[in-house]
């Protein structure tokens, strides 16, 4: 039923999709982040813009991704910006929930010896409040990561796709081995990018390592 | 020029009646997702009740989030559709599409009963034990009450993924709502493509804000926030 020797006839074909998928997960994610920044900040100064920007983010977030891409067509075309644009919006909700629930997290008691030891609001702000916060605010960039991983593939429609390219062209072309390698590296790809991201937290939080 | 062309497929009457119409494609797309929900609660409750309440679950719930977030729900819709396919299933039928929901409405029930449960205090199942509530009693008056909004919770993220891979469906050849913008798409109408997406989007919302209101009428009173 599989037929092996289709992966190794199509290696240069996998790798092309291969940075496809990279490119459409990672610029998405990382526009979110820039994004969800902000409006994080917007939230920490007036906290009353919490809900509107959670309930906005939410919209975006259960709009179907095949409806946001069909959406997006007349305004900016069957491209790359695209499915850019949608992916992005959906990581907003997972980003900006977590960042604030990470600063929102870190204990009274450190940011009163902070205040003690006579930090001003902004040092404590970086080298107190963020770096607590970290672990968190990895938590929402992986979720963000590897819920884009998914979604890319139903860029398909785009014309792009990246392995999602490989699931659909196996169906239209009733390959079952195109499919499951379609998905199988979909899968890959979102572990691999999960443990690097478990990797940099380790690393930029070395004081939360100690306990194994 | 696009609004244009929204206006006139609104005003086509093949767009409120006949087979590929508006209500037709709505229908079907409701029934399949609500069906395909309720298969799911009832196939993974029972043993996501018991783990829960065994206190096993942990670690199985952990693993079914993860691989549950890192599976495609596209490639999972498109592997059993093919699958069903070999093995005899017509491609235009419902079932396929139906079992692929069924297969992607599970892991957030299953994972979303065993935390509620488990997150109900060890000291409040003992003090119903002490009273002498059989294991069942337990489980029934105790547990599911107090865990009931986490599980609607799951409930609901079920359901909205299903609405929205129900939408791909049409990309294998089944129906829904999907149709009107994959068949938009293919003979280049984009009002056909825009009120699909439109629909589709506020059917996503609607299930969402719903089933919202659901899991805030199911949180029993003693857990809701007093009013000040």
């Amino acid at each position: 039923m599989i037929d092996w020797g289709w992966i190794g006839r199509n290696a240069d074909q996998i790798i092309d999709r291969t940075w496809e998928h990279l490119f459409l997960t990672l610029v998405p994610v990382a526009i979110g982040i820039v994004i969800s920044l902000g409006l994080t900040a917007v939230v920490l100064r007036w906290r009353r813009a919490f809900g509107p920007i959670t309930v906005t983010a939410g919209i975006l977030y259960t709009i179907p991704s095949l409806a946001l891409f069909a959406a997006l067509i007349p305004v900016v075309g069957l491209n790359a910006t695209n499915a850019i644009i949608a992916l992005t919006s959906y990581t907003l909700l997972i980003l900006v929930r977590n960042f604030v629930a990470g600063i929102d997290g870190v204990p009274a008691a450190m940011l009163e010896a902070a205040d003690g030891m006579g930090y001003t609001r902004s040092a404590r702000f970086w080298r107190m409040e963020v770096p607590l916060a970290l672990p968190v605010i990895i938590a929402g960039i992986r979720i963000a990561t590897i819920t884009t991983v998914g979604l890319v593939t139903v860029s398909v429609v785009l014309g792009l796709g990246g392995y999602g390219f490989f699931i659909y062209r196996g169906f239209q072309a009733r390959q079952i081995t195109q499919t499951l390698v379609g998905l199988v590296l979909s899968i890959v790809l979102a572990t691999i990018l999960d443990f690097l991201f478990v990797a940099l937290q380790r690393w930029l939080t070395p004081w939360s390592r100690e306990r194994r | 020029m696009v609004w244009d062309q929204v206006v006139d497929y609104l005003q086509d009457p093949a767009t409120w009646s006949g087979p590929g119409s508006i209500p037709v494609l709505l229908w079907e797309h409701i029934w399949v997702s609500v069906v395909a929900t309720i298969v799911a609660i009832a196939l993974v409750l029972p043993l996501a009740l018991w783990l829960g309440h065994t206190r096993k679950g942990a670690d199985i719930a952990g693993v079914v989030v993860n691989i549950g977030r890192a599976i495609p729900s596209f490639g999972i819709l498109v592997l059993t559709v093919m699958l069903l396919v070999q093995w005899g299933v017509s491609v235009l039928s419902v079932w396929p599409v139906l079992v692929a929901l069924i297969a992607l409405a599970a892991p957030p029930v299953f994972t979303n009963t065993i935390a509620g449960v488990q997150g109900v205090s060890a000291a409040t199942v003992e003090a119903a034990r002490g009273m002498g509530l059989k294991e069942s009693q337990l489980v029934g008056r105790v547990e599911v009450p107090l865990a009931s909004p986490v599980i609607v919770e799951g409930i609901r993220i079920a359901f909205v993924q299903v609405i929205a891979t129900a939408t791909l469906g049409a990309l294998v050849a089944w129906g829904g709502l999907g149709r009107l913008i994959v068949d938009g798409f293919s003979v280049q109408n984009q009002g056909k493509v825009l009120v699909g997406a439109f629909l589709v989007a506020l059917l996503a919302v609607i299930a969402e804000v719903g089933l919202s209101i659901a899991q805030r009428a199911s949180t029993p009173r003693g857990l809701r926030p007093r009013p000040d």
